[in-house]
């Protein structure tokens, strides 16, 4: 019969649109803003609607998720250099970058004039930056990693989005924060390369003994 | 029989086609004996001579890839074709032609395959080579005041920073400011000599008319009536043409005379920004073709630097990189259907439907890359991270929603339930539909000869009943491990085009079935072999490696001088060469068929204009 198909392709529209009403109630009526319903709907499972109703509720992003870049300094409470930013800037993440974005100026001793490992400025310029995670992935020191947060709309992009030390700069306890396991598995492996070097150093001690 | 049969070849001569063709034209051809390169080059003068050998007595109907080289030092540009078969398993076979750089000219390609146009034209715009007797040699890509060929190695943008990244300028010392400060807004364009806007007429743009006027060979349509013809521009800013893409068609009255596409409004020139990048920081490049499938695109680039490298891959690696390209080819599929249907006029129910099972995928893409489409995943020798153990992250900004999913879970439960369950939901949706019957079958059909000769590939060709699938043809990552079938339909119409891509999708679940146990087997294993270094060398070469994308065959084409730059990164887009059989799958048709057309093709213009 002519229009058969049709009606099969009907029914199934019929069906996703009850299902979102049946999902609603398996769900105790909490569709939306309950966080435990929240991994239900927007898993493998899910059936019907699908949205998410952005600004209310936002889908939290994974670990790697990468967005513009930002630089890890010391917390505020940490004992010896409060505030100290872990670049040492050694220049790779600006080598590797796609779109060369990043800009630094290394540190001078301004008494002696000798390079010293911290940057005098350091910016991006979040115009051309392609969200690629090579910085992150190739920083040597752990010293820069990916934001998550995506909302930086600004009215003024002449200015805005040229984004120098000071906007860069984030705390570790941040990045622990948006990547607890991967922060802990960096500071795991920080702590081995340590112990590796202290080890050696004090096997060169002991082989200089040896030979004295 | 009376009649007498040429002396007939012995197939030990046509199973090694380079002693084949070096038997046949001892003068014409030679080994190139560079070092790291391979394949032959031929006399100019006899180039269409030794392609008719190559297609006719040797079987390679299907030109694969037209690249081009500008070898500055020697004074030369070098053409650089590879050819395959569809009977016939293995690498291409390559050759080349060789012309001055002052007078680049080569005899075209098109009477022995018509799908060398779009990539001679390519080469002509960006290169400067002129094809003699190429019917319509107009630029491509760039518009038609533009001054120059901008792959030449000797040309430069008016903004031109520096040959190669990194560049100096920027750092240590660098002056930071506004990338786009550094490109004022009139100053990024540079005129040829004595050139003014004032009384400026775009010969190209009246060349593409006057390509219009001469008619097809093949017979149009059926006239009951004399009507006039009518010149009508669809596109660029067109919702149907999936982009920022034109045709312009010739009508009489609603029936299509000629068509001929117009490219070029997304060019960015890929394909020079290559070049200034190092390898690696070509990847993220990469996702940016085809942006529907940035995971396959990272997996050609990746097996075509690795062969240049001779780095071996895990297994593991291997494992997560089909998982990612197979859900890669199902999500792109699901869209492609989707949207033809919007194109259709069946508003967004189907497409909703298709991007629902869509975003899933793309949430695992997400928690295993960083992001949901630009995911820049693959590295030489594996993958940048391991898969990871939740999909989904913790909640830190107010209104984020935390989600629970375990990673091998979440996969098992959309490969094993979800997928199959939603292609065949679109199936029953859509299939039987009869409003959808009408409008899809019998419209663009593309026969199989016409097909090859068009140098189509992927889905479109495999729906003309040809069974070319790089996947077994040339097989690459672990896929000779794998079992699935290449699947053809018989009909080469849109309709067939439509069902292929939901055959496709079960193939690809079927695959998908056979990796998720070996991931789970593999689990803790190495996903990246060798060093992580960003300082990657390259032996001096070439080489041509391609994988079989959603959409078609991606070839990349890479010239090494054994630096740590590509000396030439050629891309073969799928979507821009399976452009050139669009004319003759709608001559006949009517307006609304070409969106149809086009829309069974499914082109990305990421790709299509590069």
């Amino acid at each position: 019969m002519y229009g058969l198909g049709i009606l099969r392709g009907l029914g199934i529209t019929l069906r996703h649109f009850v299902e979102t009403y049946v999902e609603d109630i398996r769900a105790g009526l909490k569709h939306y803003g309950a966080d435990e319903v929240f991994s239900m709907r927007q898993g493998a499972q899910a059936k019907g609607l699908f949205t998410v109703e952005y600004p209310e509720e936002k889908i939290a992003v994974p670990e790697r998720f990468r967005y513009i870049p930002f630089l890890v300094v010391n917390d505020e409470d940490h004992p010896d250099a409060p505030g100290e930013p872990w670049c040492t800037s050694c220049g790779i993440c600006a080598k590797v970058c796609p779109p060369q974005c990043i800009w630094i100026v290394r540190g001078s001793d301004p008494e002696t004039g000798r390079p010293v490992p911290q940057p005098e400025a350091f910016t991006i310029d979040i115009d051309i930056c392609m969200n690629c995670g090579y910085c992150a992935e190739y920083c040597p020191f752990d010293a820069i990693k990916m934001d998550h947060d995506y909302e930086i709309a600004s009215y003024d992009r002449t200015t805005a989005h040229l984004y120098n030390f000071d906007k860069l700069a984030r705390p570790l306890s941040y990045w622990q924060r948006i990547a607890p396991t991967r922060a802990e598995a960096e500071r795991l492996e920080r702590e081995a390369k340590e112990a590796a070097k202290a080890a050696r150093a004090k096997g060169k001690q002991q082989g200089l003994d040896i030979v004295r | 029989m009376t009649e007498t049969s040429p002396e007939p070849v012995p197939r030990s001569v046509l199973s090694d086609p380079t002693r084949f063709l070096q038997e046949k034209f001892t003068d014409a051809v030679r080994l190139d004996e560079r070092e790291g390169y391979s394949g032959l080059i031929v006399d100019s003068d006899r180039l269409v001579e030794v392609a008719q050998s190559l297609r006719d007595d040797l079987g390679f109907t299907l030109l694969a890839d037209a690249s081009y080289v500008d070898y500055l030092e020697d004074g030369f540009f070098e053409m650089v074709y590879h050819v395959s078969s569809p009977h016939r398993v293995g690498p291409p076979m390559v050759f080349k032609a060789q012309t001055p750089r002052d007078e680049a000219a080569l005899p075209s390609l098109i009477p022995v395959w018509p799908g060398a146009d779009f990539q001679e034209r390519e080469a002509w715009d960006l290169m400067g080579i002129r094809f003699e007797g190429h019917p319509d040699l107009r630029r491509i890509f760039m518009w038609e005041g533009f001054d120059g060929h901008p792959l030449r190695k000797d040309w430069r943008e008016p903004y031109y920073e520096e040959e190669q990244k990194p560049f100096g300028s920027r750092w240590p010392e660098g002056h930071a400011g506004r990338a786009k400060d550094r490109i004022p807004y009139g100053m990024n364009v540079q005129y040829p000599g004595g050139f003014t806007l004032d009384g400026w007429r775009t010969e190209g743009e009246e060349s593409l008319y006057e390509a219009l006027d001469t008619p097809l060979t093949q017979e149009p349509g059926i006239h009951r009536i004399k009507t006039d013809e009518l010149v009508v521009n669809l596109g660029p800013q067109h919702p149907s043409t999936h982009g920022v893409f034109r045709m312009v068609v010739t009508l009489d009255g609603e029936t299509i005379t000629r068509l001929k596409p117009v490219f070029g409004y997304l060019h960015r020139n890929h394909e020079k920004i290559g070049e200034r990048n190092t390898y690696l920081q070509n990847m993220p490049y990469t996702d940016r073709l085809d942006y529907f499938n940035s995971m396959s695109n990272n997996l050609a680039y990746a097996i075509t630097v690795e062969k240049m490298l001779g780095q071996e891959v895990s297994e593991r690696a291997e494992l997560i990189r089909v998982l990612m390209a197979e859900l890669s080819r199902i999500q792109n599929h699901y869209a492609a259907i989707g949207f033809l249907l919007n194109d259709l006029g069946a508003f967004f129910t189907p497409v909703l439907y298709a991007l629902k099972e869509r975003e899933l995928i793309l949430d695992l893409f997400e928690a295993a890359s960083g992001s949901r489409m630009m995911c820049n995943y693959m590295r030489f020798g594996g993958c940048a991270y391991d898969l990871p153990s939740q999909v989904g992250g913790p909640a830190i900004r107010p209104g984020d929603r935390e989600r629970v999913l375990d990673t091998m879970t979440f996969i098992e439960d959309i490969v094993y339930e979800r997928l199959p369950r939603a292609t065949d939901e679109i199936d029953h949706l859509l299939s039987e539909n009869e409003v959808l019957l009408t409008r899809l079958k019998g419209v663009g059909v593309l026969p199989p000869e016409r097909a090859i000769a068009h140098s189509i590939t992927g889905p479109v060709l495999r729906a003309s009943g040809v069974p070319y699938d790089l996947r077994r043809m040339d097989p690459y990552s672990i896929y000779n491990e794998l079992d699935f079938k290449v699947i053809i339909r018989e009909n080469g119409d849109a309709y067939d085009r439509y069902l292929i891509r939901l055959d496709e999708v079960r193939e690809s679940l079927r695959i998908l079935e056979q990796v998720i146990p070996r991931l789970q087997a593999t689990e803790g294993q190495d996903f990246w072999l060798g060093k992580r270094t960003y300082t990657i060398r390259v032996p001096q070469g070439e080489h041509y490696g391609h994988a079989e994308n959603p959409k078609g065959e991606l070839g990349f084409y890479l010239v090494s001088d054994g630096s740590a730059n590509p000396y030439r990164y050629h891309v073969r887009a799928p979507s821009f060469i399976n452009l050139s059989a669009l004319e003759e799958m709608c001559v006949g048709h009517t307006v609304a068929d070409i969106v149809v057309v086009l829309g069974s093709i499914d082109i990305v213009l990421g790709e299509v204009d590069r």
